[in-house]
């Protein structure tokens, strides 16, 4: 099959298409970081636990560090370095919606993904999203209010 | 990082999928169906499993259905987990689906990798053992169709290179009363300590276990003890318990007498409501 003897990928990533040389078994977590520099997914449990890596794909929270980067091909990835100036990013730094701030970008992707899909959405979809993340700094309390500014704007 | 290599194979028909798999299996490639990959990404990470090809199901077509038809609602095993809920076609499904891991991971995990995965929970397995479903499943021989209870038993009996393509299930079981209850040990989000799925069809009460065995199950000589008329629903209960079909698990997660302690709790509630409603 022609996938496996592919050794460059073309990923759209922040609406920019990316030429990669990579191997099949490389995540997208490991290909944003190590291949493009974009180091804003953040490697955590690596085991689909922490939410640290979340991107978008095609608008849906995906965790980085359990996919293939040669699954998002023909995808959208957006990572928190394409959410620069969006009302996200001003809410959680209106909040101080972080400690150390490890976390906090997977937080914002959820976050952005959720106001954009479910602008309306109810307390218990808000956290049935969130808990998809873990703060180890327990910032919660800032995150919910960042989080519950922004779907209240939209 | 994962710290092999492998080749990475995305077949379009089911066909081509089981060839080769067939060819890789000779080349002895130790091939694996990728599903949503959630697993096979962290085992392969972990060490704990080897492959040196992964056959990538999701531009199957009928890996992908989605179908209410007239008879059967058909569920295409790289179906996502979150896909499965937001159509809402499945109710029973829908609820215990929703418990299992976390909003973002079931954007990627998937009803066929749930079932067939190592990772022995395989939740999603319970709805579909309670509905009678039927498990369509392709390979190098074809594709062949089982009920749900002979192509599930404690794993998906799967011969060399055959792979889950769907499942089915009758439309009528869809709007049956159901219940589902997960208890952890801790935290809202996690593996079991104890799930329990239940169905009430014609009046009768059917219910199926994860968490209490080191497998999924549903026991019909369970259902038949918890559905029979004589004794007070504590003795029934009891008698019921008897048929566990295997060792309760006993680890960190909870002992065994605490699970079983939470297992009759959380039965007899259910049972409880049901049968209130049905004398009132
Ligand atoms: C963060 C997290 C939390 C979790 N929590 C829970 C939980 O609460 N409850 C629970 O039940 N599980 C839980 N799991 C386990 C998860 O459901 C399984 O690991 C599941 O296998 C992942 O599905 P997948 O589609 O990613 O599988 P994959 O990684 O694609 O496949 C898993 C295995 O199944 C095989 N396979 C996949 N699809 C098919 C098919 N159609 N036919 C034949 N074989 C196939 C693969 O070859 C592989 O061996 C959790 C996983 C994660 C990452
Ligand atoms: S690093 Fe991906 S979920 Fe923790
Ligand atoms: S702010 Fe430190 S982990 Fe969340």
């Amino acid at each position: 099959m022609p996938e496996t003897n592919k050794k460059v990928l073309i990923l759209s990533v922040n609406d920019e298409d990316k030429d990669i040389v990579f191997r099949p078994a490389d995540t997208l977590l490991g290909v944003l970081r190590g291949k493009l520099g974009l180091t804003g997914a953040k490697p955590g449990c690596l085991n689909g636990d922490c939410g640290a890596c979340t991107v978008l794909v095609d608008g849906i929270p995906m965790k980085s560090c359990i996919m293939l980067a040669i699954e998002a091909e023909g995808h959208k990835v957006t990572t928190i370095e394409g959410l620069i100036n969006t009302k996200t990013q001003a809410s959680f730094i209106k909040h101080f919606a972080f400690q150390c701030g490890y976390c906090t970008p997977g937080f914002i992707m959820v976050c952005h993904s959720l106001a954009e899909k479910q602008p309306h959405a109810d307390k218990a979809v808000i956290k049935e999203w969130m808990q998809s993340n873990i703060c180890r700094c327990t910032s919660y309390q800032e995150i919910e209010e960042a989080v519950a500014s922004i779907l209240a704007e939209e | 990082m994962i710290p092999v290599d492998f080749d990475y194979y995305k077949p379009e028909s089911i066909e081509e999928a089981a060839r080769l798999h067939e060819q890789l299996d000779r080349q002895k490639m130790l091939p694996l169906y990728y599903s949503g990959g959630t697993e096979i990404i962290t085992l392969l990470r972990l060490d704990l499993i080897q492959t040196k090809a992964v056959i990538d199901i999701k531009a199957i077509h009928e890996c992908r259905e989605h179908i209410l038809g007239e008879d059967y609602l058909v569920l295409g095993s790289s179906l996502t987990l979150t896909q499965i809920e937001e159509r809402n076609a499945f109710p029973l499904l829908t609820s215990v689906s929703k418990e299992i891991a976390d909003h973002t991971a079931r954007n990627k995990i998937t009803l066929g990798g749930n079932i067939c995965g190592e990772i022995f929970y395989r939740e999603a397995v319970l709805p579909l053992l309670l509905t009678d479903s039927l498990f369509v499943i392709g390979g190098p021989q074809g594709v062949k169709i089982l009920p749900a209870h002979e192509a599930f038993q404690q794993t998906m009996q799967l011969g060399r290179g055959e792979f889950l393509i769907q499942t089915l299930t009758r439309k009528d079981f869809l709007g049956m009363p159901y219940m589902s209850v997960k208890i952890r040990q801790q935290w809202e989000t996690g593996y079991p300590l104890v799930t329990i799925a239940a169905l009430k069809a014609k009046g009768e009460i059917r219910a199926a276990f994860s968490g209490l065995c080191s497998f999924p199950f549903r026991s019909k000589r369970m259902e038949d003890e918890l559905n029979r008329k004589d004794g007070t629903l504590d003795v029934r209960m009891d008698r019921a318990l008897r048929h566990i079909p295997a060792p309760v698990l006993n680890d960190i997660e909870g002992s065994a007498e605490y699970r079983l302690f939470v297992l009759k709790n959380t039965l007899t509630d259910i049972l409880t409501v049901w049968e209130v409603e049905q004398n009132a």
